[in-house]
């Protein structure tokens, strides 16, 4: 260690969108479970519940999810999932060292984002 | 002679068990994904008919309620990893941290309820 003073105060950029991308997927992994955990989770079980429970439940929120703000509301739930997904995938696979040097990192990094953005894109296209 | 020191000065050691845990039940919920993405595709769901023959086999309901329960430790590490991050005040962890495993638990039970429950 070097006894030259460090340079203080330390200002970190602390905006997101100026994150590299493994920084990004990681915050979002995060938001994304968050957001899964709550609103996600308990409105998937409430429309599971509504549209095996009864064929005028299933009627119902077949009729709700024809409308297109409900359907961005879906899109929206889907990225959070597919996103926590493949970016979980890279979590894992960095876990057993593969892909671990900064290069590659930054670039499943990526792919991670876009593979999120895409499946959702596909889906979207699939329910409109 | 110096006498080794054998206990570990820091942790509880729950930790690597959470950390390994969390994955596993990761690997749990995404090859069910997989599946639940397969099955969907193979037979889309038109009716309401189609809808509740897919849930009423028992392969689907076990394999949903395991996913259920992987989901429910595995938020629970997760949420537990929030909290502990941006909540200072151990007395606000502890309150949201009950809190946050009595809805996972309430969520769990829920689904079983949906699965098996007469409806």
């Amino acid at each position: 260690m070097s006894s030259a003073p460090k340079p203080r105060p330390k200002y970190y950029d602390l905006n997101l969108a100026h994150l590299p991308p493994p920084g990004l997927v990681s915050i979002l992994h995060r938001i994304s479970g968050l957001g899964l955990f709550f609103p996600v989770l308990p409105l998937l079980l409430y429309a599971l519940q509504q549209t095996l429970g009864s064929e005028a439940g299933w009627q119902h929120w077949h009729d709700v999810l024809s409308r297109p703000i409900v359907k961005l509301v879906l899109l929206a739930a889907f990225w959070l999932y597919a996103h926590h997904f493949w970016a979980g995938l890279r979590y894992l696979l960095l876990d057993v060292h593969f892909g671990i040097e900064k290069a590659p990192a930054r670039s499943s990094a990526v792919v991670v984002l876009v593979l999120g953005l895409l499946t959702t894109v596909i889906v979207g296209v699939c329910v409109w | 002679m110096v006498k080794r020191y054998t206990k570990s000065p820091v942790g509880a050691h729950y930790g690597l068990g959470d950390w390994l845990l969390q994955r596993l039940t990761a690997v749990v919920m995404a090859t069910y994904t997989i599946g639940l993405v397969v099955c969907l595709l193979w037979h889309v769901p038109a009716s309401y008919a189609d809808w509740k023959a897919l849930f009423a086999g028992n392969v689907m309901r076990v394999a949903t309620m395991v996913f259920a329960l992987a989901l429910l430790y595995h938020a629970w590490v997760g949420m537990r990893d929030i909290i502990m991050d941006y909540l200072k005040s151990a007395g606000l962890r502890l309150v949201v941290q009950t809190g946050v495993g009595l809805v996972l638990v309430f969520y769990a039970v829920w689904a079983a309820s949906i699965l098996w429950g007469a409806r």
